[in-house]
């Protein structure tokens, strides 16, 4: 038996009230909300913090990676690799970029599906925005998802593939230069013309493949680059439950929109039940999930409708901040240098696995990992410590409204992790007044800046909240 | 093994200090020309007569050629050292071994900095290549981290605190307003400092030191040789400096109300120059007042205060400039500005000036000036963040 042994989604903390944007712009928004990735998060932080929470606490080491993205923060080189580093997997296991399409996601989970690696860890995430006013700013959202894909024989299979099918098709029904934010749509009549179609023939197919009819299918979700397309191909799965698209609250993700509806659809899920996910990207494709004994006990550590629930309101204005689109004047002060490429990779482990060093006579822990004991008497006698998953506490902290930040003003904690060690570290995903002593962080992996095209990636504390 | 110190060994003759401005009509050559001509002709030399030179500067140039090339020097051993803040004081510190171990007969320090050709608000460093992970928080940030840990351990309450700090900068920019090298010269009232816009946490614009260009210098020459130049020489009585190994950071005892390495720079001071009870028998302290909560901390670690009554010493005005040990009586690092490589030997400048009883009649101390009922005066500087930092205190006195 192949099929899911883990997943998480993750949203990014912040959501955009739709209404706020035409008051602004003059054009465009609608109602409910859509998730923001935060001024420090991209497509490869956001899969790691998925990645993480699939993870966490089970026994699972991935034998392969597999990353896809429509916006990736690299291009030639892999972005797989990072969140490789971050997740601290064997240096065995191989890491692969996808993309930078929206199909590529489902593509990835279909070969971790029908591939060899045992388990595979199938990784998206995406920050989509496009022009002020535009359709595709309002209608999308910011995301990942994470899928840990293998046999009974490495872990139990909560949802298992019993059938999928794929169809494929060329026509231009959108399309983005590369390295451009504004997607351009033909005409959306003719999306749902072209889909209609594929879709049906891939639903048939995927259902022919398993040997089941409709009726054995309890519900499905319909991942569509629109709402149009969605609501047509919905009606055609023969009068099966299609559950809610997340529209009204995250936006479509891209990239990560059929991971996302697949984790809402397994969240539902009851063991015995057939599930259904339908992505209409540049053709069809459907698969076919039934859902385990397993499944009864299986909690995710995050679940979706937890993270639905929380997140915090951010105005519009600094949506378009963070997103490049409305440039706002720095701080006077230099910007950071790029990141040293030979200094990176020396100090891997602490930098992407955020690894301290213990010693071994006394437990002291040094924050970042060092050589020589506290008080100088020995040296070389540590063993490190990984920290990414240790809770702590605020000791301290101020707010800094004269640093370069990509979004000022910097909140900044000294912080005492459980166990041991302290880090003086910036937070995030949170607002300069709500912070205050005693006050417990999580570790999240961010983007804090990009110099000259190096990203420089490293840790942040952030408020351990509900969701 | 031991810190013994040179006490009374190495005398200044002779300084210099320009005035701390942001001179946006001077370069560091000009500012450097300046502080060491008056220094020549405060001792009665020509530079002909300074056998080596220690220059400090932070950012303003690599190496003792950035002094050899504007003074012109003929072939001699000029070095260039950079210490944080500690900077000129480091200089001043070679400079004084150098002549106490005998190898030359008069040495110079000069310390300069043109911090305002760069464009940017307050004071920055380059750091080397590196991955990214450092903090890279502002000195006002870091420093901000201890008013709330402070007022918090010692029960005072968040008016008196801001009352307390807010002090320091009135009391700091009440001296400056009497000295004519500084660079804010005049008198704020507490509530401007009070109101004016945070920076960091607590931190307003008037909690932070002034920012300005500018170049101090002192010659020093062996002790048995200093009344050939002056009949007012003042001694070297103590030089302390430590380094920290940057442990308070990541070590979850330290708890951002004290600074470590000043009580020990303190403790090593106070031996070598023979001092028990620091309040009283100095004449005055200069202290590196980078930002108001750093004063009133040092207050502490440096033995003026008790743990926990700096503030309240404070605001009873004990460090005013007709208190019972005036601190900062040339307006600090807050009103005089802090041009880093030039800081720590403007302190000792000051000391200067009152030791031999050169200081304007409106800010001369009595009990500093000769013929009073103290003779030593204190200069401290310091440099990096809580939990990682470089001290430096020398006791200066006739």
């Amino acid at each position: 038996m192949r099929g899911i042994q883990s997943w998480s989604a993750y949203l990014p903390y912040r959501r955009l009230d739709r209404t706020q944007i035409a008051p602004f712009v003059g054009q465009g928004g609608g109602k409910g909300t859509r998730t923001v990735a935060s001024f420090d998060e991209d497509s490869t932080t956001m899969g790691v913090e998925a990645a993480r929470l699939a993870l966490r606490g089970r026994d699972l080491v991935p034998a392969q990676l597999l990353f896809a993205t429509t916006f990736p923060a690299y291009a030639d080189r892999t972005n797989a690799t990072a969140i490789h580093a971050a997740l601290r997997l064997p240096d065995t296991t191989a890491a692969f970029d996808l993309g930078a399409s929206v199909r590529s996601s489902v593509g990835a989970l279909l070969l971790a599906l029908t591939g060899g690696a045992d388990p595979a860890l199938v990784v998206a995430g995406d920050v989509r925005t496009g022009l002020p006013g535009s359709g595709e700013e309002a209608a999308s959202g910011d995301a990942a998802t994470a899928f840990v894909v293998g046999s009974d024989a490495t872990a139990p299979v909560v949802a298992e593939l019993v059938g999928s099918a794929s169809v494929t098709d060329e026509f231009v029904e959108r399309w983005r230069a590369p390295g451009e934010q504004r997607t351009k749509i033909w005409d959306d009549k003719f999306s749902e013309i072209s889909y209609v179609p594929l879709g049906v023939q891939a639903w048939n197919a995927a259902l022919a493949a398993a040997g089941l009819t409709a009726n054995d299918v309890a519900a499905a979700a319909v991942v569509a680059p629109s709402q149009r397309v969605a609501r047509s191909v919905g009606g055609k799965l023969d009068g099966v439950h299609v559950i809610d698209d997340l529209s009204q609250t995250v936006g479509n993700a891209a990239a990560a929109q059929p991971g996302l509806l697949l984790a809402a659809l397994l969240e539902q899920a009851e063991p015995g039940q057939v599930v259904a996910l339908v992505v209409l990207a540049d053709g069809a494709d459907v698969l076919l999930f039934r859902a385990t004994d397993a499944l009864g006990s299986y909690r995710p550590v995050r679940p979706l409708a937890a993270q639905l629930a929380a997140g915090a309101a951010l105005p519009y204005g600094k949506f378009l901040a963070w997103r490049g689109m409305l440039p706002v004047e720095p701080p006077r002060r230099p910007e950071p240098q790029r990141v040293s490429a030979t200094a990176a990779a020396r100090s891997q482990d602490w930098k992407f696995g955020f690894v301290g060093s213990k010693e071994r006579d006394t437990g002291v822990v040094h924050l970042p990992p060092a050589r020589v004991s506290r008080g100088g008497e020995q040296i070389d006698e540590m063993d490190p410590v990984p920290l990414a998953d240790v809770q702590g506490t605020i000791v301290t902290f101020t707010v800094d409204r004269m640093v370069y930040s990509p979004s000022p003003p910097v909140v900044f904690a000294v912080v005492d992790f459980d166990g041991g060690g302290r880090l003086p570290v910036e937070l995030t995903d949170a607002d300069a007044g709500e912070i205050e002593i005693g006050q417990r962080v999580e570790m999240t992996f961010r983007r804090l800046y990009a110099s000259d095209g190096i990203v420089n990636y490293f840790w942040k504390g952030r408020l351990v909240r509900d969701g | 093994m031991g810190s013994h110190g040179i006490k009374d060994r190495v005398a200044i003759v002779g300084m210099g200090c320009t005035n701390f401005v942001e001179h946006w009509d001077k370069g560091l050559d000009d500012l450097v020309v300046e502080a060491a001509n008056d220094a020549y002709g405060s001792a009665g030399i020509d530079k002909d007569k300074v056998d080596a030179y220690w220059l400090g500067t932070a950012q303003g140039g690599m190496s003792g050629i950035t002094l050899a090339r504007p003074l012109q020097l003929e072939n001699k051993p000029v070095t260039r050292v950079e210490n944080f803040c500690a900077t000129g004081s480091e200089a001043l510190r070679q400079a004084a071994y150098a002549v106490a171990s005998g190898a030359y007969d008069v040495a110079m320090a000069l310390g300069v900095e043109k911090t305002k050709d760069g464009g940017f608000q307050g004071l920055n460093a380059v750091p080397p290549p590196n991955d990214g992970t450092g903090r890279t928080l502002t000195a006002a940030a870091m420093f901000s981290m201890v008013a709330p840990a402070y007022a918090a351990k010692y029960g005072v309450d968040a008016d008196k605190m801001r009352e307390a700090m807010a002090h320091v900068a009135w009391k700091n920019h009440y001296n400056g307003a009497r000295n004519s090298r500084a660079q804010f010269r005049r008198e704020v009232s507490m509530e401007t400092i009070c109101n004016s816009p945070k920076l960091a946490g607590d931190l307003g614009v008037f909690d932070c030191a002034g920012v300005a260009d500018g170049s101090a210098a002192a010659i020093v020459v062996r002790a048995e040789d200093a009344y050939d130049y002056t009949d007012t020489p003042i001694f070297v009585k103590a030089l302390s400096f430590i380094a920290g190994n940057g442990s308070g950071v990541t070590d979850p005892s330290y708890d951002y109300t004290h600074f470590p390495e000043i009580a020990a720079t303190a403790a090593d001071a106070y031996a070598q120059a023979g001092i028990t009870d620091p309040r009283r028998e100095l004449a005055l302290a200069e202290v590196h007042d980078c930002f108001t909560i750093t004063e009133l901390i040092l207050m502490e670690d440096l033995g003026f205060s008790d743990r926990g009554a700096a503030w309240r010493d404070e605001l009873d005005g004990v460090y005013d400039l007709d208190g019972d040990l005036p601190v900062n009586p040339d307006g600090g690092l807050k009103s005089f500005g802090h041009p880093v490589g030039a800081s720590g030997l403007r302190m000792m400048f000051e000391a200067w000036l009152q030791l031999r009883g050169e200081a304007p009649d409106d800010r001369q101390l009595a009990l500093a000036k000769p013929g009073g009922d103290r003779n030593l005066a204190l200069t401290h500087n310091l440099g990096g963040y809580p939990g990682e930092m470089v001290s430096f205190i020398s006791i200066l006195g006739r």
